[in-house]
């Protein structure tokens, strides 16, 4: 498999990220390439969380927080004070571990982003919603029913209604947070079907729920522990022939 | 003697259900014995008339006009600046000295009685601001009494939202006011309207406070500075004077169809407002 000709989109340098005094990321360095689907994995407490969280800055809302390095998203440091914070949100976007549908429709979930960005003309809503639904797979299942609650949709149908709203702002970035741990099997291929054809348009970021997972749709894996970053490379290379022993013993189920 | 669980289970579901019924008897006896007493006073003429002979004859319009009158004035001072700051204590600032300071004297203004408020209103409004007694007075007092229940209200209802919700809005680049005008609020109204309907409920009950802010005038209020009397006032005046017992009953049934309505109301709007979205 060989997708990892892209360009650097996020270049991450020398990151430690401490919660209180813990630090939870220990001098990491990492590139994303452009248009690859990258998972970090790693047992809970690795960081993997808190890395994508760092990456949109959603980790700004946290108390007693310290970030040091750098972070570039296309060669621009995301914490310089030139850039806004509402603007990278709404360019790195995020699907959280569990479904949360806001409560309103499925259509106003999908056209929350782009109204709360300005845009108030229907058509060009209307237009929106429909390209995000179809581009998440959701749009067969919920054309006739687009003004009824998205809460009342099934899990997986809530987590691709979740990945259709970050579509609608046409972000470049998407961070997926264990998207599939509460779901079945059925949704959960679905839903990593639909990355698989993102990831043409976007990069992709995932914390897989599972080992399994990281092996099915990942161009490139990252496995961290405990905050350190033991092995990065192809997935097919990482998972056939692990050059750390903590990663072999992890891969094949030895801890974590 | 130990009791076996099924023993003991039917014991606690009666007492329980004893319980609920007979404050339920209670409370429909109340109003249903109001109602009776009341309602065969309430005709066209004591909708539509002003009291006179003091209040002997004639109807209660203007007490209806100043209760309505001052509970609105309370209600729009009372509600920004009670939701605001729930919405500033649970959103616009993490705990510390401050946000405790303000629980605390809002959780002591509640238990004060309201005839304290009274006084204060007289003292601050009446007097100090020159309002006179007024419909303003009286409002401003109400909305003072009410406050601290419509800030705890609110803030629970806030705190009920899930924080996961507010992630969400952040991550699709809203700003905090942004997640909070649409968001937090839809999502909160109801335990929101829930205190605001409460403190509309304690406006229109209330005498003390109001009789020593809005005095006990019984012609028709003109301005927000006019003197006037409302109708739990009224009601005060003619039972405990003994003016015209039949006229008190009267009074007190129109107020309870009044705070039915207002609930209904209220329940209707926040109904219509929260279809969309469960």
């Amino acid at each position: 498999m060989e997708t990892t000709t892209g360009q650097s989109k996020i270049s991450i340098r020398n990151l430690h990220f401490y919660y209180n005094k813990n630090e939870v990321i220990k001098a990491l360095n990492l590139e994303v390439r452009a248009n690859e689907i990258l998972a970090v994995f790693g047992p809970a407490n690795s960081g993997t969380t808190t890395l994508l969280r760092t990456l949109n800055r959603m980790s700004d809302l946290a108390a007693k927080v310290r970030i040091e390095g750098e972070i570039f998203l296309d060669g621009k440091n995301i914490h310089s004070p030139e850039i806004s914070i509402t603007e990278l949100r709404r360019k790195v976007g995020m699907v959280f571990e569990v479904p949360t549908p806001l409560p309103m429709s499925i259509f106003d979930n999908i056209a929350y982003g782009p109204r709360l960005s300005g845009i108030k003309n229907k058509a060009a809503l209307e237009e929106i919603v429909e390209k995000s639904l179809q581009m998440a797979v959701l749009w067969d299942e919920v054309k006739d029913r687009l003004h009824s609650s998205g809460m009342r949709l099934s899990g997986g149908q809530q987590q691709r209604l979740c990945i259709a709203r970050i579509l609608a702002l046409q972000p470049e970035v998407i961070l997926l947070d264990r998207p599939c741990s509460g779901l079945d099997p059925v949704s959960t291929s679905k839903i990593e079907e639909s990355l698989r054809t993102l990831k043409e348009e976007f990069t992709i970021i995932i914390v897989p729920h599972n080992v399994q997972q990281a092996g099915r749709v990942a161009d490139r894996v990252a496995f961290l522990l405990m905050g350190d970053l033991i092995e990065e490379g192809l997935a097919a290379d990482v998972f056939a022939n692990p050059k750390e022993k903590r990663t072999s013993d992890y891969i094949t189920g030895r801890f974590g | 003697m130990r009791l076996n669980p099924n023993k003991s289970q039917v014991i606690a579901k009666t007492v329980i259900w004893s319980a609920a019924i007979l404050v339920l008897l209670l409370l429909f006896s109340i109003i249903l014995y109001i109602l009776s007493k009341g309602i065969p006073n309430i005709t066209w003429q004591f909708l539509t008339q002003i009291p006179s002979d003091m209040g002997r004859s004639g109807g209660i319009l203007s007490c209806i006009v100043g209760t309505l009158s001052v509970t609105l004035v309370a209600t729009l001072v009372a509600t920004p600046l009670g939701v605001g700051t729930a919405f500033y204590l649970t959103e616009y600032t993490r705990e510390s000295t401050i946000t405790k300071i303000i629980r605390f004297s809002a959780e002591s203004l509640a238990g004060i009685p309201s005839i304290v408020y009274g006084l204060f209103g007289f003292i601050f409004f009446v007097i100090y601001l020159k309002l006179g007694w007024s419909i303003l007075s009286g409002g401003l007092t109400l909305a003072v009494m009410i406050l601290p229940t419509i800030i705890r209200t609110s803030e629970e209802a806030i705190r009920t939202v899930p924080p996961i919700y507010r992630e969400v809005s952040f991550s699709l680049g809203g700003t905090k006011w942004q997640t909070m005008i649409k968001v937090l609020i839809p999502t909160a109204l109801p335990g929101i309207a829930t205190g605001i309907i409460l403190g509309i409920g304690r406006c229109v009950a209330e005498t003390a406070a109001v009789i020593l802010t809005a005095g006990s005038a019984l012609r028709m209020p003109l301005s927000l500075f006019s003197p006037t009397r409302t109708m739990a006032v009224h009601f005060y005046i003619l039972a405990r004077e003994g003016i015209s017992l039949e006229r008190a009953y009267g009074t007190a049934a129109l107020l309870i169809i009044l705070i039915l309505l207002i609930n209904i109301g209220a329940n209707l709007l926040v109904n219509r407002f929260m279809a969309k979205g469960h």
